[in-house]
């Protein structure tokens, strides 16, 4: 009995440590092959066949990328919306988190209110729209950042990891004379450092992803155009090409080289700063969201 | 009485003098966050004002108050609509199948993950599956568009080395295959991470009761079956409660970039479909009243699956 059930574990292990080590090949093989194309020369891509690694390597298709202005100017404007959203994000979010962990605060119970009701009434696409149309945001940098810059979702998790923060820390960081900014700053922000970490990361690969911004309402102005923009544009004419069926000239005189080995290119580019970033923040938010959400 | 009358005025005169010197001690506080709660005001409340848009006669460079007030017309137009009941469908139907595919999966990986003993390997498999996560929709659909390309894709490549079929297959532009392209990239995307919160409430599950188990001469399955499952309930029951709202309120970024005109049949929720009525055709009022339905529904769903699980569980949202 005890040595079937034995036999029967290890059977288990087995085929479980072989199921996850297929699983995370079919998350990361995406990736490498997009990474083994983008290093090939375009000419021999259109022949097919690479999986893991480049056939005739080269780096003309990063050249190709970050020579072209378009492309260069997206992705500058990318990290400039990234960097300048994220600020500001996060520094909303602990404003409006901090104020809401202060039991003594006049407005918490009727502000906490107020942002729980945006999590399940919200309006739609199209009354958004028309609000952003009236009130002058359309072609703007700041249709990028303010739209999204409460969120409550974001405020909850911040403020459940403020509350666990021991009380005297805070009362006596007040008796010293330090005010509410002083005390946020210097005391509760330091103390709360993995889930200031895990807010940053979600909002700042918010604003890196972003895109459909990008094509509502700036997509006139090619000044205010965004890396991950440019990215789906290029997929759709692509797309459009497959439908012609081989007349894929008129694409690949449109951006100068094959729009395969091109969209390649791009993904990476995209892709590799959340991927050098991620790994290092993943101990952080990993706690910062498992304390906050086991407490709601 | 007079006396009385004396009392309550000094009485209301100092609770103003209290306000005001609570505002006072607290102007920080107030300061950190009025300014930001205006800028939530503005982009979450107002546009629901705009919701008498759908009931109004609107047309795009016309004075939106002086549009023509003419009742529910939209929405008596809207159920007798063919196309939104197809696009209602596909909504409803896609929202169902992300729910339940990322319910049971991340629930199973939870459980898989649960039983490796090499923290090592553990951690590598969690960070690896994260990684999709944090990769926009415009990426995924780039790699799915390449992948499932009928010209040199991969997998198109592989079934044909393989001999499973005998000529290229048009996954992306053929209307039966969306549903599933569609489930399974958001799969893909979500696994890994949406287990991070059972993962969590499994480690905090009381060791002594495995301890026991073993004692009792339990199998592994046994364990997971009389012990973790159980202890996951309560939390996959609330994590599922929200997300019904999600059926019908669920994204439209995959299905745009996933989709396309030949697909469009199976592919278009309802988002889009307000998004084109509005911006092709010109009807921004029956586009409004679109999306008032859509959010409407999907509050009511919440609070029915709130009042549901209330019913059955102990467990509710509020």
């Amino acid at each position: 009995m005890i040595e079937s059930r034995r036999v029967g574990d290890y059977v288990f292990s087995v085929l479980n440590y072989t199921f996850l080590i297929l699983l995370s090949a079919a998350t990361l093989f995406p990736f490498i092959n997009l990474l083994a194309i983008s290093l090939n020369d375009p000419l021999d891509t259109v022949k097919g066949g690479i999986y893991l690694w480049p056939r005739e390597f080269t780096f003309s298709n990063y050249f190709y990328t970050f020579n072209n202005e378009k492309l260069f100017g997206a992705a500058l404007r990318s990290v400039l919306r990234t960097v300048v959203g994220s600020i500001l994000g996060v520094l909303t979010t602990a404003f409006i988190a901090y104020a809401l962990s202060r039991k003594e605060f006049m407005l918490r119970k009727s502000m906490n209110l107020f942002l729980v009701f945006t999590l399940y009434l919200n309006a739609g696409l199209i009354p958004v729209y028309l609000l952003i149309k009236e009130i002058g945001l359309m072609n703007t940098f700041a249709v990028y950042i303010l739209p999204t810059l409460v969120s409550a979702y974001n405020i909850m998790i911040m403020r459940s990891y403020f509350e666990q923060l021991p009380e005297g820390v805070i009362e006596s960081s007040k008796i010293d004379g330090a005010n509410e900014f002083q005390t946020l700053f210097r005391i509760v922000m330091p103390m709360s450092m993995p889930v200031v970490a895990t807010i940053t990361l979600f909002v700042a690969v918010m604003h890196w992803n972003s895109w459909f911004d990008n094509y509502l309402y700036t997509s006139r102005d090619a000044n205010l155009s965004l890396l991950q923009f440019e990215l789906q544009k290029i997929l759709m004419s692509s797309i459009n090409q497959v439908f012609a069926k081989g007349d894929s000239s008129s694409v690949r005189q449109a951006l100068g080289a094959s729009p395969q080995s091109i969209r390649s290119a791009i993904t990476i580019v995209v892709t590799l700063p959340i991927l050098f970033v991620y790994p290092f923040l993943q101990r952080y938010f990993v706690k910062g969201i498992t304390i906050a959400s086991i407490k709601e | 009485m007079v006396k009385k009358l004396e009392i309550n005025t000094s009485f209301t005169h100092s609770v103003k003098r209290g306000l005001w010197k609570k505002i006072y001690t607290q102007r920080y506080l107030l300061l950190m966050t009025i300014p930001f709660i205006v800028v939530a005001f503005i982009f979450s409340y107002i546009p629901l004002w705009g919701w008498f848009l759908a009931f109004v006669d609107y047309k795009v460079g016309h004075d939106i108050l002086g549009s023509e007030f003419i009742g529910i017309k939209h929405f008596n137009a809207l159920f007798s609509d063919a196309q939104f009941y197809n696009v209602l469908r596909n909504t409803l139907v896609m929202g169902l199948l992300s729910m339940f595919s990322g319910f049971i999966g991340s629930i199973a990986l939870a459980l898989l993950l649960n039983e490796i003993r090499l923290k090592m390997f553990k951690r590598f498999i969690q960070t690896i599956t994260y990684i999709p996560h944090f990769v926009s929709w415009v990426v995924i659909a780039n790699i799915l568009t390449s992948f499932l390309s009928p010209d040199g894709g991969v997998i198109n490549r592989i079934l044909l080395d393989l001999g499973i079929v005998d000529e290229a297959v048009y996954f992306m532009s053929n209307e039966n295959w969306f549903w599933g392209i569609h489930t399974m990239a958001g799969l893909w995307k979500e696994l890994g991470w949406s287990t991070i919160i059972y993962l969590a409430v499994l480690a905090g599950i009381n060791p002594e009761l495995y301890e026991a188990a073993d004692v009792d001469g339990a199998s592994r399955f046994r364990k997971m079956w009389h012990i973790s499952i159980p202890g996951l309930m309560p939390t996959a029951t609330l994590l599922l409660l929200i997300s019904v709202g999600w059926i019908i309120q669920g994204g439209f970024e995959s299905q745009f970039l996933l989709g396309n005109s030949m697909v469009i049949n199976k592919s278009e929720v309802l988002d889009l479909y307000a998004l084109r009525y509005s911006t092709q055709i010109g009807d921004w009022s029956y586009g409004v009243a679109i999306t008032m339905f859509k959010s409407v529904v999907s509050v009511l769903l919440v609070l029915l699956a709130n009042y549901l699980s209330k019913l059955f569980t102990s467990t509710k949202l509020f």
